[in-house]
């Protein structure tokens, strides 16, 4: 099969792009513990209300400045309702839900995952600025999804 | 190594045959009332969501949207596929379809059409309102999935109809290359069917039994990753025949040649070995996934760049070479000679553009953890606009302008010319709006899918205000488009002037050497196999084996 001299030299700067940028992100992912939100822990969906620690969604303090933050997104909230941390807290949030999939978001930072019936997911974060952030469903849910939100105020 | 056949056009029958005509355009047309009903949804949705307008209380935001995507993503592109390329092969095998073609074309189509209306009505019911991805556990009717699954059935009915055209080829032609045309006809098919085998499954299997309450609950962590097994293909289902236009179709309307046989070829292999085993990168935010596997497939993902590669290289060889034929002199004077006022050049090149913002996009998405930034954030709905919505579905417009016609025995007249490039400035313009604003309000965090909302006046979400004023405006814009072309497709179906039109089949300008190994399909199904095993295989078995209690069905709107 006949190559052309100018296309041979494309395809191997793009392939040889292709790999550095893919080591880059193997690199980020498991070197530097940058992966995508994977938590395997499950939960049953149907007892959610009555499973520790979902049967108290709330806050919990686990280190100078780091809290545990167990919360369930539902049809159509979040709760608990209110959160309130210290500038320069690390917060773990730790969601599941009872009834369909939904998505936690907070716009302007990198948490952002996938909420799903019979699972637990996590992620951190490290709330620098002072402010009141949106916490919001980004997973169609049904006819009240765009109500779906929260906020969690950083003083 | 065998010698490609040389075609010699002027010898073959440029049109399709009456019965292989009469059945391309029946998909066709098909595909463009789903289209224009899939506009009106779309326009409504965009006014909506600007805070344009709000709907009347028999309707809200999400079964219009369901409404949308089902007819553009699922019943638009399948239905003009099948059309596009069962007439293509008619065309490239001697200029019909045998009878047993024609059969199991007819069949898939009644097929289609059925699941289609079964889907469409449960969705005006609004007893579907799950969106065009069905996630469990939202349940919609029965009559729904039963749907769906006679549109994927009819499907491959459709490809059928290919792999018999081909097999009868083989058999008239033994120890020849196929076409072009047919070959690459082929690869989509085997690529569809095999994609689509697990959506075929999880709804069989799973959601028809669940949602009639025979199975009490669902795994949906399996049904998730069954479907996409099948969503991502999907869009390489809908990008491969805009790509055999490109290779195929437009050379020969640019008064140019096939840059290689070989590496068009080699291209559409790669497409069909490396589309399928790579779903797990729309599931990186989800639990349940371990991100080693995630890895795995965000790297089979990326692979796709380098036939990417390959067929920009050769549009853009394609380009110049015909270019210079043409008496372009320079480093740029070969794009003057290019026939810009031909909407069947136009149409495709315009999309090829978006398709370079499109792909740049693609990669962000499917980079691991990059794509926290964006999951799930009407980025995400951007960047298909510009890749199905342009890249993809401007080709198609591109294709019909010149098929149609082919299919009535009719002419592309010049004021009809005029008006699609018209209607492809309208089209561009419109998704170049809107999908601008759609990707800078994702990059601050605006959800897809959802509702006009300002979640109580926050401060953040009132800052995406005016950028969906202009999505709103784009979207008005790509609706006059939609009318205009539907306006252009009438006329060309029942009042253009009778006449000859070509139906465009490049050809490569010297007889090419074709390695024979690029035909040997058990090889590439051989390899496809082991790809999906080695990417699926433990993920799937434990899924199963260690999956989550399971879920009960909801209807939450």
């Amino acid at each position: 099969m006949h190559l052309h001299r100018f296309e041979k030299i494309w395809l191997m700067l793009g392939a040889g792009g292709l790999a550095l940028f893919i080591l880059l992100l193997c690199v980020n992912a498991f070197a530097m513990g940058m992966a995508p939100p994977s938590n395997m822990e499950m939960i049953d969906p149907k007892k959610v209300a009555e499973t520790p620690p979902f049967d108290k969604p709330g806050l919990k303090q686990v280190g100078d400045k780091e809290y545990d933050a167990y919360m369930t997104a539902f049809a159509f909230g979040f709760s608990p309702t209110k959160m309130e941390v210290p500038v320069g807290s690390t917060v773990n949030f730790h969601v599941t839900s009872p009834d369909v999939i939904h998505g936690f978001q907070i716009p302007g930072t990198n948490v952002n995952f996938m909420v799903m019936p019979g699972h637990i997911n996590s992620a951190t974060y490290t709330f620098d600025k002072p402010g009141e952030y949106l916490i919001i469903c980004n997973e169609y849910c049904g006819a009240g999804h765009q109500v779906m939100a929260t906020t969690i105020i950083v003083k | 190594m065998v010698i490609a056949r040389k075609v010699d056009t002027d010898r073959l029958p440029s049109t399709v045959a009456r019965p292989a005509a009469r059945l391309g355009l029946s998909y066709i047309w098909v595909a463009y009332i789903a289209f224009g009903l899939a506009a009106i949804a779309g326009m409504v949705q965009g006014m909506v969501r600007g805070g344009i307008m709000e709907l009347p209380s028999w309707t809200n935001y999400y079964q219009i949207l369901t409404a949308h995507g089902v007819l553009m993503a699922l019943i638009f592109t399948t239905f003009f596929i099948v059309g596009f390329l069962l007439t293509g092969v008619a065309r490239t095998t001697g200029g019909s379809l045998h009878k047993t073609a024609l059969g199991w074309g007819w069949a898939g189509w009644i097929l289609m059409v059925v699941g289609t209306l079964m889907a469409v009505v449960t969705i005006l019911m609004n007893e579907a309102s799950v969106l065009y991805t069905f996630y469990a556990p939202l349940k919609a009717s029965p009559f729904f999935y039963i749907g769906a699954a006679l549109l994927v059935v009819g499907s491959w009915f459709a490809g059928f109809a290919v792999f018999a055209s081909y097999r009868k080829w083989k058999k008239e032609n033994p120890g020849k290359i196929s076409p072009l045309f047919v070959f690459m006809s082929v690869t989509t098919f085997v690529m569809w069917i095999i994609a689509t085998l697990p959506v075929a499954v999880e709804v069989i299997f799973q959601l028809i039994p669940w949602s009639l309450g025979i199975s009490p609950t669902i795994n949906i962590m399996l049904s998730r990753t069954l479907f996409w097994f099948f969503g991502h293909p999907l869009v390489y289902f809908w990008l491969m025949p805009a790509y055999i236009a490109w290779y195929v179709c437009v050379p020969r309307i640019i008064g140019g040649h096939v840059f290689s046989d070989s590496l068009s070829r080699l291209a559409f292999i790669l497409l069909l070995l490396f589309s399928i085993p790579v779903g797990f990168h729309h599931q990186l935010m989800e639990p349940g996934i371990s991100a080693g596997w995630k890895m795995i497939h965000v790297t089979l993902t990326l692979i796709v760049v380098i036939p990417s590669l390959m067929t920009a290289f050769s549009m853009f060889a394609i380009f110049e070479t015909t270019g210079r034929k043409k008496g372009g002199i320079g480093l740029f004077g070969w794009l003057k000679k290019l026939p810009w006022t031909d909407v069947r050049f136009f149409a495709p090149f315009v999309g090829m553009l978006f398709f370079i913002p499109g792909g740049a996009g693609g990669i962000i998405n499917a980079s691991n953890q990059i794509n926290a930034v964006v999951h799930n954030t009407i980025w995400v709905t951007g960047h298909f606009h510009i890749t199905v919505g342009a890249a993809v579905a401007l080709t198609f417009f591109g294709v019909s302008f010149w098929l149609i016609p082919v299919l009535t025995g009719r002419t592309l007249t010049r004021t009809a010319n005029r008006m699609g490039m018209v209607q492809t400035v309208f089209w561009a313009v419109g998704m170049f709006l809107m999908s601008f604003a759609m990707h800078t309000m994702g990059l601050s965090g605006a959800p897809r899918r959802t509702d006009y909302t300002t979640y109580m006046d926050h401060p953040t979400a009132l800052g995406w205000m005016d950028y969906q004023r202009v999505m709103a405006f784009g979207g008005g814009l790509l609706f006059v488009a939609a009318i205009l072309l539907i306006l252009i497709l009438v006329y060309l179906t029942f009042y253009a002037p009778k006449g000859y039109t070509e139906y465009p089949i490049g050809e490569t300008e010297k007889e090419q050497q074709v390695p024979r190994l690029l035909e040997r399909w058990p090889v590439w199904i051989g390899l496809v196999a082991f790809l999906i095993v080695m990417a699926y295989g433990y993920p799937i078995m434990e899924q199963i084996h260690h999956q989550a209690p399971g879920s009960p069905p909801f209807k939450t709107w």
